[in-house]
């Protein structure tokens, strides 16, 4: 271990470089760099693997241009990483899943974003619909009207779906929702089963829409020539302003509608019934005694909830309702939120206790809740995002 | 260009006509009553600033709070899966800082620690590859400045002029200096015999986030200039750029500079993800559409005066401001017309334009009031010459959403507010 002994050797002689520094600091003369420092003109021949690498290292061992580093990549973690599925089908694993299968599994994890019948809820992706939209004013892009593999459907679902949840789906479900997006868009009927068997029979209706970038031909011919700089037009008129749609995000007009939310706050709970002053103010007690570790740790669980739902400055309901001022709250009572019927109608209030249970299992505590979400398994985890939650009284 | 230069006499009367006229001169020209910022003495002649540390992190002064990102709210469903925009109208030179780069995030930005950073290599080549963020670093290292603009930059822009400000038009752009291995490099280390013949290779790049974005790169472009980056403007990646690790694809569409890349793949095709069918693909007026449409064609835009950076000054010299770009390699010229396109003069490079980073340019002029219509046109190496939204719709109709690199247009009205306009 020279080399520590060298590091530490080096101390001394650092503490008298900062001191030599200062000096030149204060009499701003720093000594130049040399003139012409050594360069690196080649990449440096690669290092064969010595005794200083580890055993890992090695094995991958060194040969022309390489450097030895890294290490082999295991068949399970290339099997858990590699999942990708080709239009041919390379990468799809065995399995099967119905249509039938699907639309529950869809209700439950997907209909909140995209909806019952895959048509899209605001502004989330509509996955049904649009046949024949292509070439018109404002084209509807969906599986159906739109995608040209089914592979992409299945690769994307498995992947980066559900929203908030990903990865998180077995192969089966993952063929059952893509047979019932297929059967949404009529593709299919209802009775289909879609298996690794009878993909690749599956043709998407705008698989043939698509060229390869032409730009080359289509437009740099036209586009590469000597501009223009003199006499280009006989007139110039303006045809369309901004101004006109007014879509752009003015700060001013988004701090007045924050000053107006803010009065309304603070107007409203004057109004409300003493109880649930009483109830504010025993939450904000809790929320000076919250443990922040705890909160810390539900920050990170409420990462599953961001899809949904928003908290703290400025939180407005989006799918979800916003959650600020949640324990305490009345259930089912955030302004302006279109709730289930099971929920508006519960009555009762969100303590940690009623929440917990509703983290827990969501459909069991409010049957018919729109909430998608299947729960949180961990009593730790619940713990944590009801402490998260509380801190935004 | 020399005259213009040169204050004249006529110049100097007219910026006092414009001053007394209610704008907003700088007053340069003749003061009345002396300054008390320079006969009285202020508080920051007499007293302490800050002490070293006070802020060991440094932020931008409390003065340039607006020099911010900004997002266009109803763009998109969730925050977590949008984009923002750069606040181009407020920056000069060519280098972005990493904190007000545009973000785009398909699940949010996660935070990815160095130890628990892996990057695989793994498909057709020899020896698939597992290195650690230290790994990376001993490697040999590059270092190049290049732009990374969003496929969809100017895309609210097709069917009419619709936002109002350079930010919001053009400001899914940023330009940063890199500092990574090449991919060419890794790749190498993996061995690319098992691959055979690269010529028709692909691979497939894929992040590390719930988004799991993935793209297909041709191995031509991944032996080319590809860059696995970790240090952006000598710093590490901000967590919104794919801390500790991202993909540099110079030249192409930011969708492929993947961020908190884990995995690469050599691959016998294009994998036709998500992100290059559904998305990132552009439908032509007849329906089809073009898939693989990778490099962003030269593209400027005049960045001040604009309708966030209006001219406050009143008459006399005026610098007109702007970026250029193109994914082809350098930019070698810029024009710039003030009424709409009808003459054009040869705007001043800042520096020679440097291959897929941002070029910037100056038209040193001067304002008398007048209306304009300023627009800006940059040229490639390629002799390929910015078009007009005309131009671009002929070929394309409105609905491609994504690569509008159109010569835009802002009207300076005797005010000195701007305007985003469309002009015949």
């Amino acid at each position: 271990m020279s080399k520590s002994l060298n590091l530490f050797g080096g101390a001394a002689f650092g503490t008298v470089a900062v001191l030599t520094m200062a000096v030149n600091f204060a009499d701003r003369n720093i000594a130049g760099f040399p003139e012409n420092p050594p360069v690196m003109t080649a990449i440096a021949a690669p290092v064969v693997s010595s005794g200083l690498i580890g055993a890992a290292n090695a094995s991958t061992g060194a040969g022309e241009g390489k450097f030895g580093l890294g290490r082999v990549a295991l068949p399970e973690e290339i099997a858990a990483w590699d999942v990708d599925v080709s239009p041919d089908g390379t990468g799809l694993p065995v399995g099967s899943g119905s249509v039938e299968d699907g639309e529950m599994l869809f209700s439950e994890g997907c209909a909140v974003c995209h909806g019952e019948f895959a048509e899209g809820v605001g502004n989330w992706p509509k996955l049904a619909g649009g046949e024949g939209t292509l070439a018109n004013d404002d084209p509807v892009k969906t599986v159906g009207s739109y995608w040209p593999h089914l592979s992409t459907a299945w690769d994307y679902v498995n992947r980066s779906m559900p929203y908030g949840n990903a990865q998180t789906l077995s192969d089966d479900d993952v063929y059952a929702i893509v047979a019932y997006i297929l059967y949404s868009n009529f593709l299919v009927e209802d009775d289909f089963v879609l298996s690794n068997e009878n993909f690749l029979e599956v043709e998407l209706p705008n698989a043939d829409g698509f060229i390869i970038d032409d730009r080359a031909e289509t437009e740099y011919t036209i586009w590469r020539t000597e501009p223009c700089m003199e006499n280009c037009k006989d007139s110039v008129e303006i045809t369309m302003r901004a101004t006109v749609l007014d879509v752009t995000p003015q700060e001013e007009a988004a701090a007045a509608q924050a000053a107006v939310a803010q009065t309304a706050a603070v107007t409203e709970p004057v109004a409300e019934a003493p109880a649930a002053e009483a109830a504010a103010v025993v939450a904000a007690a809790e929320a000076d005694a919250l443990d922040p570790m705890l909160v810390a740790a539900g920050e990170k669980v409420f990462g599953k909830c961001k899809a949904c739902h928003q908290v703290g400055d400025g939180a407005k309901s989006r799918t979800g309702p916003h959650l600020n001022g949640i324990i305490g709250a009345d259930i089912g009572a955030v302004d302006g939120f279109k709730y289930s019927k099971v929920l508006a109608e519960m009555g009762g209030t969100w303590t940690h206790e009623t929440l917990a249970a509703f983290l827990a299992d969501p459909r069991g505590f409010a049957k018919g809740t729109k909430m998608s979400f299947a729960g949180l398994k961990s009593e730790d985890d619940i713990a944590a995002v009801t402490a998260y939650l509380a801190s935004f009284q | 260009m020399s005259d213009m230069l040169k204050p004249s006499r006529r110049a100097f009367l007219r910026g006092s006509a414009a001053a007394a006229a209610g704008l907003t001169a700088a007053g340069a020209a003749r003061a009345n009553v002396p300054d008390p910022l320079i006969t009285e003495v202020q508080d920051w002649a007499m007293s302490f600033g800050d002490g070293v540390d006070a802020s060991p992190y440094g932020l931008p002064i409390q003065y340039e709070s607006d020099v911010v990102r900004r997002n266009v709210e109803w763009l998109t469903a969730d925050t977590t899966s949008s984009i923002n925009f750069t606040p181009i109208h407020a920056l000069d030179g060519t280098i972005t800082p990493q904190g007000c780069a545009f973000e785009r995030h398909h699940s949010g930005a996660i935070e990815l620690r160095k130890e628990d950073y892996r990057l695989m290599i793994n498909g057709l080549v020899d020896t698939p590859l597992v290195f650690s963020y230290a790994d990376l670093e001993r490697f040999p290292r590059e270092n190049h400045v290049y732009f990374c603009e969003c496929a969809a930059n100017t895309g609210m822009e097709w069917a009419g002029a619709q936002l109002n400000g350079a930010q919001f038009t053009h400001g899914m752009i940023h330009n940063m200096e890199y500092t990574g291995v090449s991919l060419r490099t890794l790749l190498t280390e993996a061995g690319l015999e098992a691959a055979g013949d690269l010529s028709d290779k692909w691979v497939y790049v894929e992040g590390a986030d719930a988004s799991s974005n993935g793209r297909s790169i041709p191995m031509d472009k991944a032996l080319d200039d590809v860059l696995v980056a970790f240090k952006a403007n000598g710093e590490a990646l901000r967590k919104e750029h794919g801390y500790p690790v991202r993909l540099v694809v110079p030249g192409w569409e930011g969708n492929m500079w993947v961020k908190w890349i884990r995995r690469i793949e050599v691959t016998a095709n294009a994998v036709e993800s998500r992100e290059e069918t559904s998305k990132y693909t552009d439908t032509l007026e007849d329906g089809t559409s073009r898939k693989w449409t990778w490099v962003m064609d030269a593209k400027s835009v005049i960045t001040s005066p604009s309708p966030q950076a209006p001219i406050t000054h009143g008459s006399g010299p005026l610098v007109i401001t702007g970026l250029a770009w193109s994914g082809h390699g350098a930019i070698t010229r810029v024009d710039v017309s003030k009424d709409g396109g009808k003459t054009w003069e040869t705007a001043r490079l800042a520096k020679p334009g440097e291959k897929m980073a941002l070029t910037r340019f100056y038209l040193d002029t001067e304002w008398n009031g007048e209306d304009m219509l300023i627009q800006s046109r940059a040229m490639d190496e390629t002799g390929y010459v910015q078009p007009t939204k005309h131009q671009l719709r002929e070929v394309r109709g409105e609905n491609s959403i994504y690569h509008n690199n159109c010569i835009q247009t802002w009207h300076i009205m005797p005010n000195g507010e701007a305007e985003n306009v469309e002009v015949s």
